[in-house]
């Protein structure tokens, strides 16, 4: 009891002292936050290629004179290609991402920066938050709409992002949370993704991000053969799983396979009439049309792949928002991938081992994204790698990957357009694939084709420096990229 | 013997088409037919020549029947186009614009001397596109005038220019081309194609137009796109109640020679060789529609 204060009587909080959030511009409220060189700053990548907060804000903290800042973006894209000036001049010196593309991911890969880049998953994200390793001092969070005391969401106002799925954990564990909202709503803006008790200050901003960016043409169902042919191959491999009965579970990616593959499964659920529990991830309009054709009862949404899924977000009740954390962390108390049957997923590489790379491409310049990969091949019950056998004249089947992005072991089945490959640790399902009229090859011999058709690559030259690190989901680094050499 | 073959689906390969021609193999139709002819332009005829000629050597079509539509023989390219074909061992060589036998014989002449050049044992098997008035009135003959015609197929584009018309999704300005040349085919016991489907998004026009040509007695179709192969595949697959009979009557049949009998008959119904035939055709594309297993 010694320690503990006696009551003092205090005034009643009269309205014009009342506590604010809001601020006039990005600058004050950096200012408010207390932001210092060397602290990290954290972003989210809903927008995906029409995000237009991060390099807003990443211009005004260079203006204001800021160095030395670890970026925490859950993800990056083409269109943050102007980070290059802003790492050239030492105002950012460190990144935390799922992927790097661009003009940034080859300047990277060239060796623009001195600390490697840290590739993590999506669920990898929340663990490394959670461990206490990235620990974000101030989050940005770039909403549509919000209330003046920072209720946010992201499946309304003006410019749709969906699910805010990857900016919970960051709005739950930064010391500092700042809402980019573009529209101001009537408190309170409730339910809501982000939460009051989170959030310190609010700034209303002209736009937060293109909508129409978000897909980026990976939305409509393709007429490419090769890809058609894929995710014929794809629902045939489904189809003859043992999986595929009513109530199971999926996840499919974007890319004209991924989501032509969904409609022919709904073709086939159609016709059998098998219906899934849930869909899971990133989730597109055809997975929302699945919704609404009742062949699915519940998506389980961590980002929303395209206007649809941002519009049905805020529609319907069936379609969930979820965190990284319930989606895929692996420390996470429960996460949906551990409840998940099938996921569908795509690869720049795969190699005898099973092992996957969708980070680094042919001639070993960074240029995709970790994303869900690791996590759902981890946890799901059958995880698909689908690739055309050749790009062009680059063969996806290799010796081995360039980078490990997805070990082998987390591999269950490889469809190429000449042949699918099942792990060696599943003969019951390359028996039952072989038996439903599909070409069945062990991996060497899809290696072999490969091979017979583009050659064997050249070797890549590398220097002994590290550019970026790839993070397992458990933290745990699983391979490193180095910088090309001249 | 040549037309036992299973030829649903003729690919049409544009041989300027470096993509194209890399990947068609891998869509699996049943044939695949380069063309050198309507769909490469004067200035790209060479380059076209070249490229088919390799990419008829190359492994991944070795497995897989080719057929090279050559330029006519009075155009300065038909007999490049023809030795290069045979040289790098095409099946079939389709003859384009077929209006009198007397095309097939030359054509044929042509294959046989440099079959006898180069020392090439199997022989170039001719497939005649009719593509005229002229052609189709003189379908009949076209089909009887050759042993290495194994077929016949319409070329519906070049035809309604003929007759003054064009093509319509009820196809009735094909109705007496159709009809003549698949008769002429089962006259000469060969095989009769349809011509290509134009729209390639139309996936229901194509499908009934297959159930169509497929209702008529066609064997097979030309096809511009790879995505028309399942559907054609689709639409030909045989029914079950089909299967089921065809396999009771093959089975009829081999009980029948195991014990020496001539005649079969099931459920009271003679079985002779034309009906054990079209069982065995039917066990065919059964097994290549993948609704049956190799055991069979």
């Amino acid at each position: 009891m010694n320690n503990l204060k006696t009551f003092t009587c205090t005034e009643k909080i009269k309205g014009e002292n009342r506590e604010t959030k809001l601020f006039t511009t990005i600058q004050e409220a950096i200012k408010a936050s207390c932001l210092q060189d060397g602290m990290t700053i954290s972003f989210h990548h809903a927008f995906r290629g029409g995000d237009l907060i991060l390099n807003k804000v990443i211009d005004i903290i260079a203006a204001m004179g800021f160095k030395d800042l670890t970026l925490a973006s859950s993800s990056l894209a083409s269109i943050h290609d102007t980070l290059i000036a802003h790492i050239k001049s030492g105002v950012i010196t460190q990144i935390y991402t799922s992927g790097l593309r661009g003009k940034l991911g080859e300047a990277i890969s060239h060796g623009l920066m001195e600390k490697p880049v840290h590739i993590h998953s999506h669920g990898g994200r929340v663990h490394l938050i959670q461990s206490g390793e990235l620990n974000i001092d101030v989050a940005f969070v770039g909403v549509p709409v919000s209330d003046v005391f920072g209720n946010a969401n992201g499946h309304s106002g003006r410019s749709k992002c969906g699910s805010l799925g990857y900016v919970m954990s960051d709005a739950q564990y930064a010391k500092h949370v700042i809402i980019l909202t573009e529209e101001l709503v009537a408190y309170p803006n409730k339910p809501s993704s982000i939460s009051q008790d989170q959030v310190d200050s609010v700034v209303v901003v002209d736009a937060v991000g293109d909508p129409a960016k978000i897909g980026a043409g990976e939305t409509r169902m393709t007429s490419n053969p090769k890809e058609l042919m894929l995710a014929r191959l794809t629902t045939k491999v489904i189809e003859h799983s043992g999986l595929f009965k009513e109530g199971f579970s999926l996840q499919t990616g974007t890319g004209g396979a991924s989501l032509a593959t969904t409609v022919f499964l709904s073709e086939k659920m159609e016709s059998k009439g098998i219906t899934a529990s849930f869909g899971l991830g990133g989730i597109t309009g055809t997975m929302v049309y699945m919704l609404k054709r009742g062949l699915i009862k519940k998506l389980l949404d961590v980002q929303s792949f395209d206007e649809f899924a941002a519009k049905s977000l805020g529609e319907n009740e069936n379609h969930i928002e979820i965190s990284a954390n319930e989606y895929a962390n692996p420390s996470s108390k429960g996460a949906a991938i551990k409840q998940l049957d099938i996921v569908v997923l795509s690869a720049l590489e795969i190699d005898l081992d099973f092992n996957v790379n969708v980070i680094t491409g042919s001639k070993g310049l960074l240029r995709g994204a970790s994303g869900g990969h690791c996590d759902t091949a981890a946890e799901a019950k059958l995880s698909i790698i689908v690739a055309p056998l050749t790009r062009g004249r680059i063969p996806t089947i290799t010796k081995r990957v360039n980078t490990i992005v997805t070990p082998g072991s987390s591999v269950d089945v490889v469809v190429t357009d000449q042949g699918i490959a099942v792990h060696p640790r599943h003969p019951e399902l390359a028996a039952a694939l072989k038996k439903a009229g599909l070409i069945v090859l062990d991996m060497h011999a899809l290696y072999e084709k490969a091979m017979a058709l583009c050659g064997e690559p050249q070797e890549i030259k590398y220097t002994d420096k590290v550019v970026a690190l790839i993070r397992y989901r458990d933290g745990s680094i699983i391979d490193v990229v180095r910088q090309l050499a001249k | 013997m040549i037309q036992q073959k299973l030829r649903r689906s003729m690919l049409f390969v544009p041989g300027s088409n470096v993509s194209m021609v890399c990947n068609a193999f891998i869509y699996q139709p049943d044939t695949v037919m380069f063309d050198l002819e309507d769909s490469v332009a004067l200035s790209e005829k060479d380059s076209a020549r070249l490229l088919v000629y390799h990419a008829l050597q190359h492994f991944t079509y070795k497995d897989i029947e080719t057929a090279v539509r050559v330029n006519p023989l009075n155009t300065p390219f038909g007999i490049l186009d023809l030795e290069a074909a045979i040289r790098a061992g095409a099946d079939i060589i389709r003859l384009p614009k077929t209006d009198s036998v007397d095309d097939v014989l030359e054509m044929e002449q042509e294959i046989a001397d440099i079959e006898n050049r180069i020392g090439r044992q199997k022989k170039t098997m001719m497939l005649a596109a009719i593509e005229s008035a002229l052609g189709v009135v003189n379908a009949v003959d076209i089909a009887r005038s050759s042993k290495r015609l194994m077929g016949i197929a319409l070329g519906a584009e070049d035809f309604v220019r003929d007759l003054r018309t064009q093509r319509t999704k009820a196809g009735s300005e094909l109705m007496a081309a159709r009809n003549q040349i698949l008769l002429a085919a089962r006259a000469a016991k060969i095989s009769a194609f349809d011509s290509v489907f134009s729209d390639v998004k139309d996936k229901e026009g194509f499908v009934y137009e297959v159930n169509y040509i497929k209702g008529l007695g066609f064997d097979g179709k030309s096809l511009i796109n790879p995505n028309q192969i399942p559907w054609l595949h689709k639409a030909f697959e045989p029914s079950i109640e089909d299967i089921t009979w065809a396999q009771e009557v093959l089975e009829a049949a081999k009980d029948s020679k195991i014990r020496g009998l001539g005649v079969v008959s099931i459920d009271g119904k003679m079985v002779d060789a034309p009906i054990i035939a079209r069982a065995r055709w039917i066990v065919d594309l059964a097994k290549a529609s993948g609704v049956l297993g190799e055991e069979v």
